[in-house]
């Protein structure tokens, strides 16, 4: 344990010690290389990916020829146009190689990450103020349009609801199926577990063909039920319902889609937590005379809120962003629509790109404090690993 | 973690060697909560499943479950299967999807496996700012490039192939990515570096013969997730890729399938069946990845 902490602080030092070799002041040729250099790796690798793309396909070539030159451009090229940068500074008199060498290495992501993330971001938030096609500042007025308007206050109220149940369903089941499954033996619990865990690898899309099935409704006396939870309805003597759309109700059976996927990632991690409690402390518990519910409220649940922190802040965040379960089951009608998927269409069915991007601005800015406690958790949980 | 496990079931079991139905019945609230849960959760993909095999008929008249009563019977077929991939095209957009992920995964780790090594061990001005600022860009929802990007590839010609949505998951990938790797090979002893550097090793070649091979777990992680993350991607295929049958990938042509025959159960089923085959591949054989994978993508925006 020592060991690591020393090993961490020892990064962190790093990080934080003031930049290497001394810089040639307002080097203006160093300054321009190392522009050069950052930008030479990903021209290229677009310009030729471009090329595959357009060029390639438009010529109606075998599109498994495309993805294998693509392969070649993407791992082999990129990785020998790095070589070649690293060659050429290599050869540039001593006084600027050292200076410009890091950007032989970080330079192509910069470019790329300022490309596709800052510029776009800027660009974004410069829409929210314009009007529908981006013509003429209009202030604030998407965001009051979006705080008014009957349809984006829908979706703003539902995404509250889904931000509220779905973490919260979601972390109590993962975490009763963790302390449970705790108590089997190893090999049970592994099996058991992998159940509940293997809908984290299926797409939204796929889940929601799945439990649009399950949902599956057929008026009376146009055949058997065929989806098992009217099958189950009407078993039981009840008429069969069209679940998807019962207003407001419709939204929880949605949602119980994404507690469906997201369980086992709350599952997986909370255990890791309740076995990460030391053993003593609950023996020492035990026979003080606590019973199994004392032992789980008053240890287990403390030890593991830091854990309970970070699951409840990612699926808050997963909720938030959700599109894809929406979009396919219902298009957001039937009073279903959440935020992202509002977005898009306010961008797409509507062309009205200013409400588009003042919705994606408050997806961001609602994020941001959460994703900065999650960030800050994860460096904390790396540390110790 | 097993060791862990171990030592927890030997304290909750009593100490005594119990007798097979002490055993069985041994903690049977707790198995029947946890056998419960379970059926639960797998009744949605097993009905699924089922009815992927069953005749179109068969899926139409009567419900999944009753196979159970009549298991005899030859309502079973593939036939869903070969129309799906065939007639309805899944068969190219499996390729499609091939074609889109591979490269988006591997592109935004051989630059961010760069960047990382920069990152932490080369010295340059404004370092800590800008792995600050890398950090800083997990937060934005890839909504907040939507417009922007679709602009920019509508002027350089770029929308609807293949380049544009490599290019966008690599850039949206590459903040995870960078700060995974950063971490990782930022934690490697400091003189290993030292020692490289004594024998005359330049930088590039440190990355190439000594980090890059050493950072295979870290790798392999953040692989898996960009993988199954661009796989199960529907929102920037749809954008930037679109729904022309040549180009579209397996989540769309689902997701069209759903549109233009919502009733078509058989072909449904076989369809989303097609597209989780492989992420249940991989989070069958690599599930030690996929779980710190997925952990980590707990800070992606």
């Amino acid at each position: 344990m020592p060991d690591t902490q020393d090993k961490d602080l020892r990064v962190d030092e790093q990080v934080l010690s003031p930049a290497g070799p001394e810089e040639p002041d307002s080097n203006f040729i160093t300054q321009v290389l190392r522009v050069v250099v950052s930008l030479a790796v990903p021209v290229v690798a677009i310009v030729l990916l471009w090329w595959s793309g357009t060029v390639l396909l438009n010529e109606d070539a075998n599109r498994l020829l495309v993805v294998f030159v693509a392969l070649i451009i993407g791992v082999l090229g990129v990785f020998a146009m790095y070589y070649a940068m690293d060659w050429l500074v290599n050869r540039l008199p001593e006084r600027y190689r050292d200076h410009v060498l890091p950007f032989v290495f970080v330079g192509p992501a910069l470019v790329v990450l300022s490309v596709f993330l800052v510029y776009p971001t800027i660009v974004t938030f410069k829409l929210s103020f314009q009007d529908r096609n981006g013509e003429n500042f209009v202030g604030f007025d998407n965001y009051v349009d979006v705080f008014t308007d009957p349809g984006t206050l829908e979706a703003l109220r539902n995404s509250f609801l889904w931000v509220i149940i779905v973490p919260a369903l979601a972390v109590g089941i993962g975490l009763a199926f963790a302390v449970l499954s705790d108590k089997l033996g190893s090999k049970g619990e592994a099996f058991s577990k992998s159940f509940i865990f293997m809908p984290m690898a299926i797409s939204f899309v796929g889940a929601s063909i799945v439990w649009r099935f399950v949902y599956n409704f057929r008026p009376e006396g146009f055949g058997e039920q065929i989806g098992i939870l009217n099958g189950f309805w009407t078993a039981i003597g009840n008429e069969p319902i069209a679940w998807l759309l019962q207003e407001p109700w419709n939204n929880f059976f949605l949602m119980v889609i994404l507690v469906w996927l997201q369980v086992g990632f709350a599952m997986v991690i909370l255990s890791a937590g309740i076995k990460g409690v030391p053993n003593e402390i609950i023996e020492a518990a035990r026979i003080d005379g606590a019973n199994e519910f004392k032992v789980f409220w008053r240890i287990i649940i403390p030890s593991i809120s830091s854990t309970l922190v970070v699951v409840l802040t990612t699926i808050v965040i997963t909720v938030w962003k959700v599109f894809d379960i929406v979009f396919v089951m219902t298009s957001g009608e039937f009073g279903t629509s959440v935020v992202a998927e509002r977005m898009v269409t306010e961008f797409f069915t509507f062309g009205n790109d200013g409400k588009g991007a003042a919705l994606a601005v408050i997806l961001l800015v609602a994020i941001i404090p959460l994703m900065f406690l999650n960030v800050s958790r994860f460096k904390a949980q790396e540390a110790q690993r | 973690m097993t060791t862990a496990a171990e030592t927890g079931a030997h304290v909750s079991s009593s100490q005594e060697e119990p007798g097979f139905w002490a055993r069985v019945f041994h903690l049977w609230p707790v198995k029947l909560v946890i056998l419960i849960i379970v059926i639960v959760w797998i009744i949605p993909t097993l009905g699924v499943l089922i009815s992927s095999f069953r005749t179109p008929d068969a899926v139409n008249t009567s419900g999944w479950w009753t196979v159970f009563s009549n298991l005899g019977s030859n309502e079973w077929t593939l036939a869903n299967y070969s129309n799906v991939l065939t007639s309805e095209g899944f068969g190219n957009s499996f390729l499609n999807s091939l074609s889109v992920t591979i490269p988006a995964t591997v592109m935004p780790i051989t630059i961010a496996a760069f960047a990382a090594y920069g990152f932490a061990w080369m010295k340059f001005p404004g370092r800590q700012w800008l792995f600050v600022g890398v950090v800083a860009l997990l937060v934005i929802p890839l909504q907040m490039a939507l417009i922007p990007l679709l602009r920019l590839y509508t002027t350089v010609n770029l929308n609807g192939t293949f380049p544009a949505v490599w290019l966008a998951h690599t850039g949206f990938g590459l903040p995870l990515a960078i700060y995974l790797l950063r971490n990782y090979i930022g934690s490697l002893p400091s003189s290993m570096m030292e020692s490289a550097e004594i024998d005359g090793a330049s930088h590039f070649q440190t990355f190439t013969k000594l980090v890059v091979p050493l950072s295979v777990p870290v790798l392999a992680s953040f692989a898996i997730f960009q993988f199954l993350w661009v796989w199960n991607d529907l929102l920037i295929a749809l954008v930037f890729l679109g729904g022309e049958p040549d180009v579209r990938v397996i989540t769309l042509a689902l997701n069209n399938l759903n549109g233009s025959r919502g009733q078509a159960w058989h072909l449904l089923t076989a369809g989303a069946f097609i597209t989780m085959a492989l992420p249940l591949v991989v989070f069958l054989s690599l599930q030690r990845y996929f779980v710190r994978g997925l952990t980590a993508g707990s800070v992606k925006g």
